[in-house]
């Protein structure tokens, strides 16, 4: 597209990129051979295969709870967090009113907020309503931080939606309500579902928020700065091996509904 | 529209507006209030004295850590951004169609990993018999030390921020006038200067808040500073969950907390200003 090309500077740039992805990726694909090695630390040449660390989570009842835990909060949380998330974007799409910046602000603000502030102020004030440390002020919390993903995707859906087709189903006859049913959340439906994986796979990875106000009910990346703030272990690579595969599938599953061809916008 | 706001547009509006206003803005609202709170054996108790606020901001070691943190946090921005360019810029403008989407959605991967695990395997890598340094032993070099010392911490940062510097980079660079760069490449501009003087100016607000993110998120980061920065002497973070973790001080942690968020709010707003702000002013 450009009128000087210079394959030095090109390759060097494509050189770059590279770099900067092997930065990425190596302690993300260093984790998985990691778990699947017989070092305590692991270093070159590296050690033989073993499955030890996978047999060991297996067998810790903690590790287990934690599990339940995370699942039980990140299905409570996908829930909210989308219910939610779809308010706020059709507020967003179909209303102006006074106020609306700062409506908007409150909505999407909590993820800039440093994670070790937001755990305090919570910890803080949910102990004193009596909310802390038990599993429902996790799902508050998250609640709270997930919510603005949700309200984004769908956001992002109900742009690619013809703003005539609502109202031309209230000529039709139909009153919001029926039109909300039969018209918008049909057409949002694939974006509502990437919304549920997606906050379920943030809450699932939230560690810090998570720890201040979990208490005893520990979720399982708690459990895991646990294990980085004791000895060393390679439980956690196993650990991380094993969220990492299920966040990833959520996501995959995300992404095959929303691109659901039947509701795609012609 | 209607004056009158309806029971439909409120069934749909009021849910997050109650959900954000009691669990999010109240507690952050709280910690002001929590903040001249007074801890008499051990137990807090309702109170307006400023006496955390002059026990934190009269130690040294608060001061210490507030400027420590602000350079960490300062250097990760710039040096992330500065390490991002180049990638975002060819993934922008040298890349086909398909394999920039590829590239997005590789580089969004990562926020689907466990941080915590990230640094672990880097806790690896990094260690004064780890993996990189057998590494360079075989080349005849080190062994270096590059674990409890800033390069650990910025590492650390540098795993955080580095896709979304890029992600948001490449975002802002897609919307750079492809004719405006032609036109410059026409009237013979050196590519160097294309890029410095054409490319850059006019992707500068998302260029800015790129790395206004990589600063937030370096400055509130408190797990590399700790496990890949040593965590001695502390960053303001590593301060927070000490505090917090370590008995009923909240109010001084409370403190802490404001200081950061004043911080972040001053950066943030000057940030914006000077990424909104007119060329050629």
């Amino acid at each position: 597209m450009t009128g000087n090309r210079n394959p030095l500077i090109n390759g060097l740039l494509k050189l770059h990129i590279t770099l900067c992805l092997i930065f990425i990726f190596t302690p993300i694909a260093g984790s998985f051979v990691f778990s699947l090695n017989s070092d305590r630390f692991p270093s070159l040449p590296l050690g033989s295969f073993s499955t030890e660390w996978y047999r060991l989570i297996w067998e810790d009842p903690l590790v287990w709870a934690g599990f339940f835990n995370t699942l039980l909060v990140g299905a409570c949380v996908a829930a909210i967090a989308t219910l939610l998330g779809f308010g706020g974007a059709y507020t967003d799409f179909r209303y102006k009113f006074f106020g609306k910046p700062v409506y908007l602000a409150l909505a999407l603000l909590p993820p800039t907020i440093p994670v070790v502030i937001m755990g305090l102020a919570m910890l803080a004030f949910l102990s004193r309503v009596s909310l802390s440390g038990n599993v429902i002020s996790v799902i508050i919390a998250h609640g709270v931080m997930c919510s603005p993903f949700a309200m984004a995707i769908i956001r992002l859906r109900l742009s690619q939606m013809d703003p005539d087709l609502e109202a031309a189903a209230w000529n039709l006859g139909g009153n919001e309500w029926v039109t909300m049913r039969h018209v918008i959340i049909p057409f949002t439906k694939p974006a509502i579902y990437a919304a549920l994986f997606i906050t379920m796979a943030v809450s699932f990875d939230e560690f810090a928020v998570a720890w201040f106000v979990s208490g005893l009910n520990e979720t399982l990346p708690v459990k895991v700065l646990g294990f980085l703030q004791g000895q060393v272990s390679p439980r956690i690579n196993a650990i991380g091996s094993l969220a990492f595969v299920s966040s990833i599938s959520f996501i995959v599953i995300a992404q095959i509904l929303m691109r659901n061809p039947e509701s795609k916008p012609s | 529209m209607n004056t009158r706001p309806s029971l439909f547009s409120l069934t749909f509006s009021l849910p997050l507006l109650i959900w954000q206003l009691a669990f999010f803005l109240f507690p952050l609202a709280f910690l002001v209030a929590l903040s001249f709170w007074t801890v008499r054996n051990f137990q807090m108790q309702p109170d307006f004295d400023t006496v955390n606020w002059v026990k934190i901001y009269s130690r040294s070691v608060f001061w210490d850590a507030y400027f420590r943190t602000l350079l960490l946090a300062s250097a990760s921005a710039v040096l992330i951004s500065l390490t991002a360019f180049p990638a975002s810029y060819a993934i922008s403008f040298k890349l086909g169609e398909n394999a920039k989407r590829w590239m997005i959605f590789v580089l969004i991967i990562p926020f689907f990993t466990s941080y915590l695990v990230r640094v672990y395997s880097l806790q690896v890598f990094l260690s004064d018999a780890g993996i990189l340094n057998a590494f360079l032993g075989y080349l005849g070099l080190g062994p270096y030390s590059m674990l409890n010392n800033s390069f650990g911490t910025l590492t650390g940062y540098a795993t955080l921020c580095l896709p979304l510097v890029i992600l948001l980079q490449v975002f802002s660079l897609n919307f750079v006038n492809r004719d405006l760069v032609e036109a410059a490449h026409n009237m013979r501009c050196g590519r160097l200067r294309t890029v410095l003087e054409v490319i850059i100016p006019s992707a500068k607000a998302g260029l800015v808040i790129a790395g206004l993110f990589a600063f937030i998120l370096s400055f509130g980061d408190f797990v590399s500073p700790l496990y890949l920065g040593g965590g001695n002497p502390p960053t303001l973070s590593i301060m927070i969950t000490d505090i917090t973790k370590s008995g009923q001080q909240w109010p001084r942690a409370a403190v802490v907390a404001l200081t950061m968020i004043a911080t972040l709010l001053t950066v943030a707003f000057a940030a914006i200003k000077f990424a909104y702000r007119e060329a050629g002013k």
